[in-house]
């Protein structure tokens, strides 16, 4: 098991040299002076000449990007000149506010989208099945940001039960139950896409397994058709639901971008969006590179779960 | 093609999606005749009024605009900017996976180490990081979504073009000495262009909805000009004070973005055939019962059938695979079912616990009575108690039939679990105590293995092991040593033989082998097309079978361990079930046939045997039944 941890970490370095590579080149491609796109209102020639040194943009593409990784191996991200501040920092902040609001809507859709997807396929064509698949049609087909705007005006405007943005009140806020009270409407509203494909890829993938002879064995050993369903074909069915949660926490996390705007969530999304507004290149440059390596990580907790579940795969 | 549209068109849903989608898309195109207000002109004045005032049928936003002309405009924007990222992902993303799947090697290697990287990346932090470098815009916010999307259509076409590269036509025209260039161009691209406007169909939608995103970040399109997206987002601000301006572009994108959706799954389920046949139904948990008759009890001995009747309801068309079949086993007794495979003898084995796949299986006639109660058409809980108690199976193919996941010692344990309360410890014991009694060696340790660690051999004493965990009276083996090597087979034969010996069990065992049949069983019923032929004493029969199939059979199969063959020295087929002939369904490939045995033909009756046939190879003493 250690192994196979090991392996995928090992296996994940190239992928992360990879995904610098990218964002290196991408920001490569500003069209015009960079240290004048970067600093853009802010330029004074000593500024720009000194954002030139720092970013050694009078040296070559190769070396400029080995100076740059080099510098955040050693956790230097940069500084960010529309904050002041190190852009290590605000990123690690506002990631914690994204974490809080994705994990909780990755948690809900996973749990919400295979329950939806298991009941479907137990209750083939029956009312339950017809009804999930109806709320599941609508749930893919609304975009994130609409759904929010609309629960806002329902939840928070109209029926006044839930506050309408931000992470915390301003007055007397801060513990657990302010934050929750915040976190339930962009977490519903997050979750409610992924949760959509989550069940209906469940509920295929159980009725391919309920197809299968090792069910037909576990009712000829009379297991009462709760445990045939939850136990056995569940079971059997997560080996293709995992890698979607996998795929699906990558939507969750895009997905957060637009419901940290519209709930106005201090979360790593919406620092992006500013940053780009204001042309902050090296926070964007920053953020991108630390959410995506976390991505990277958090994809190989989703194959060591695999590995759990499934003896088959070699470790 | 014209299949595949009225296939379509059967689905309800798909075709009130398409239709929807064909308005917006139509209206969208007629935008610049309509006779709307312009979309850009403000008016202080004019603000935020209300759907359905006067000369704004949809109102007017927070600069006064009127919003019908908007919402219009901006659908044609979006659209426009969907489709077109759409076909730049395409395009692109197509070309890099031909290549990669075309040229393989190395170059296959580069590309998709690139595309994997891509991949790794949830999607918008890649588009904002373009957008960052590019600057805001509705052309950049494009540009960003389009290349997001090129590693889906370069990874799909990748596996398309990989298959094809290496078929014969392709072949011939290198040797015939095309150029790489006119190759791809002539030879490979016609090919995969369904592949691509397929994978186009359902991801545009996707890429309207993300290209909406951007502008509604306010990313993408700029004031004045507006598509759906930063409609959404300018009306934000007064989302509290004058909601219908958010309402109005958001629905217009919900609208899209499902009637997409719609139209797509049609096309998927129209594709894929697996779901047409209606083969991805989940079976219930006890066949379906609808008995046109039901013969009185109570019955004989361990197990008797009578005049069982299992059905296959596909569509229209009706498969008779089990047709007045009657069967008895004594206490003790080891009765074989001998047939082609397709003959209906596993149908019949688990039609007697309800445990034929339904849909599409019914049970439509006949009896099934164990200690004096009907089976067929007893409640499904009833099943469910005898199941794995009383009357225990033994499937074939024991890597498919034990679950993969679950080690087989808990699976052993759940055997007995299931129908007596047991402590967990007793339970393990209990597991290895019988992966004892079925020969296993080093049980202790075995009970922790997962099947796939087992050999075939191993795997169908586990699976004889969870057959006994109740001391069942019944077990049914359904071709337990087909998939196994000769040695093994007479393993598990003599295995199977002893524990009948030792604790008195009846045994119900289907094969299509005589050699095991020889070996094991005590008297024999062979089935042909749904139907029981011949019965008997095994003995007897095998010395002087009397019907004719009987005797080719036993001709095909001379020894033991013959393993699946095919039963090629009887000329021709087995009738198909659903087209079953009215007299002796034989009689296609009978020598004997003769005019009288197309009418139906009667079981005939002697003391210890019946033969289905009105001229018997070797008369046995007659009396109609
Ligand atoms: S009934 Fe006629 S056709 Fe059928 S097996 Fe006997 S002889 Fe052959």
């Amino acid at each position: 098991m250690g192994g196979y941890i090991l392996k995928r970490l090992v296996s994940a370095v190239p992928v992360i040299l990879g995904i610098t590579v990218i964002v290196f080149l991408i920001m490569a491609m500003i069209p015009g002076d960079p240290a004048t796109a970067i600093l853009g209102s802010y330029a004074t020639p000593e500024n720009v000449e000194k954002l030139n040194r720092d970013l050694g943009l009078d040296k070559p593409l190769v070396q400029r990007y080995f100076i740059w990784l080099g510098n955040m191996l050693t956790g230097d991200f940069g500084r960010s000149f529309s904050l002041n501040r190190p852009v290590l920092d605000e990123v690690a902040e506002r990631f914690n506010a994204t974490l809080i609001l994705a994990g909780t809507a990755f948690v809900l859709c996973a749990f919400l989208g295979i329950l939806a997807g298991v009941i479907s396929a137990a209750r083939q064509y029956g009312w339950a099945d017809k009804g999930i698949t109806f709320v599941v049609l609508i749930g893919i087909s609304v975009p994130s940001f609409f759904l929010g705007m609309m629960m806002i005006l329902l939840f928070a405007v109209n029926l006044r039960w839930l506050p309408v943005s931000g992470m915390f009140a301003i007055y007397g806020g801060g513990d657990l139950p302010d934050l929750l009270r915040h976190l339930v409407m962009p977490a519903g509203a997050l979750a409610v896409v992924a949760t959509g494909v989550i069940a209906r890829l469940s509920r295929s993938a159980m009725l391919e397994v309920l197809r299968q002879d090792f069910i037909r064995t576990a009712r000829a050993k009379g297991v009462p058709e709760r445990g045939v369903i939850w136990r056995h074909a569940l079971k059997a069915a997560m080996v293709s639901i995992i890698p979607v949660l996998g795929i699906q926490a990558g939507f969750v996390l895009s997905g957060a971008v637009y419901i940290e705007i519209v709930f106005q969530w201090p979360g790593v999304g919406r620092m992006l969006v500013d940053a780009i507004l204001k042309r902050d290149i090296l926070l964007v440059q920053g953020g991108v590179v630390f959410v995506a390596a976390c991505y990277v990580m958090f994809n190989i907790l989703v194959d060591v779960a695999q590995s759990l579940l499934d003896p088959r795969i070699k470790t | 093609m014209i299949a595949f549209m009225k296939l379509l068109a059967r689905n309800r849903l798909a075709l009130a999606g398409g239709i929807v989608l064909s308005l917006v898309v139509l209206v969208a195109l007629l935008v610049p005749v309509l006779p709307l207000k312009p979309p850009d002109v403000t008016n202080t004045a004019e603000r935020f009024h209300r759907p359905f005032t006067e000369g704004h049928l949809l109102g007017t936003d927070h600069l006064g605009r009127d919003l019908l002309s908007r919402l219009l405009w901006g659908t044609r924007l979006s659209l426009a900017v969907g489709t077109a990222a759409a076909v730049i992902a395409a395009v692109i993303g197509s070309a890099v996976g031909i290549v990669a799947g075309y040229f393989g090697g190395r170059t296959d290697n580069v590309i998709m180490r690139g595309v994997d990287m891509l991949m790794a990346f949830p999607y918008i932090l890649l588009a904002l990081a373009i957008v960052a470098a590019l600057g805001t815009g509705l052309l950049n916010a494009l540009i960003a979504v389009a290349a997001v999307n090129i590693p889906f259509f370069a990874r799909n076409i990748r596996g398309v073009t990989v298959g094809i590269a290496h078929k014969e036509f392709v072949d011939a025209a290198r040797l015939a000495g095309m150029g790489h260039a006119r190759i791809l161009l002539q030879e490979i691209l016609p090919n995969v262009v369904p592949v691509i406007v397929i994978a186009m169909s359902t991801t545009i939608g996707w890429m309207i909805l993300e290209t909406a995103g951007l502008s509604f970040l306010g990313l993408g399109s700029q004031p004045p000009q507006a598509d759906l997206g930063s409609m959404l987002g300018e009306a934000r601000s007064a989302l509290i004070t004058s909601p219908h301006t958010s309402v109005v572009p958001g629905l217009m994108i919900f609208i899209i973005v499902m009637s997409i959706n719609l139209l797509g799954d049609g096309v998927r389920d129209a594709l894929d055939p697996r779901l047409r046949s209606g083969a991805l139904t989940r079976p219930q948990p006890a066949t379906t019962v609808q008995r046109a008759f039901a013969p009185e009890g109570p019955g004989r001995g361990t197990l008797d059938v009578r005049d069982l009747e299992t059905q296959f309801h596909v569509g229209p068309r009706i498969y008779r695979a089990v047709n007045e079949v009657s069967l008895q086993v004594a206490p003790g007794e080891c009765l074989g079912i001998i047939g082609e495979s397709g003959c209906g003898k596993s149908v019949t084995a688990l039609s007697i616990m309800g445990l034929v796949s339904s849909p599409p299986g019914v049970i439509t006639g006949g009896a099934v009575f164990h200690d004096g109660q009907d089976l067929i058409g007893a409640p499904y809980d009833t099943l469910r108690r005898l199941r794995g108690d009383k009357v225990a199976y033994i499937f074939q193919d024991p890597l498919a039939t034990l679950h993969p996941l679950t080690r087989i010692g808990e699976q052993l344990a759940e055997a007995i679990r299931v129908h007596h309360a047991v402590p967990k410890a007793e339970l393990r014991r209990r597991a290895i105590e019988l992966l004892k009694d079925v020969r296993i060696p080093n049980a202790e340790a075995r009970v922790d293995n997962f099947p796939h660690e087992l050999s075939g051999g191993m795997r169908q004493r586990v699976g004889i092991a969870m057959a006994l965990a109740n001391e069942p009276e019944l077990i049914i083996a359904d071709e337990p040593t087909t998939a196994l090597d000769v040695t093994v087979q007479a393993q598990i034969l003599s295995l199977l033989d002893d524990l009948r010996r030792d604790r008195g069990l009846a045994i119900l065992f289907i094969t299509h082998d005589f050699g095991v049949v020889a070996q094991l069983c005590d008297r024999v019923a062979v089935m042909y097309a749904g139907r029981v032929v011949e019965e008997g004493p095994t003995g007897d029969i095998l010395e002087r079978p009397a019907h004719p199939y009987t005797k080719r059979l036993m001709a095909c199969v001379p020894e033991l361990g013959g393993g699946r063959r095919d039963l090629a020295a009887i000329p021709g087929l087995p009738p198909a079930v659903d087209q079953l002939p009215m007299g002796c369904a034989f009689a296609p490939r009978c020598d004997k046939a003769a005019k009288a045995c197309t009418a139906p033909v009667d079981l005939t009756r002697s003391d210890k045997r019946s033969v289905r046939c009105l001229f018997p190879e070797d008369a046995i003493e007659r009396h109609s039944a």
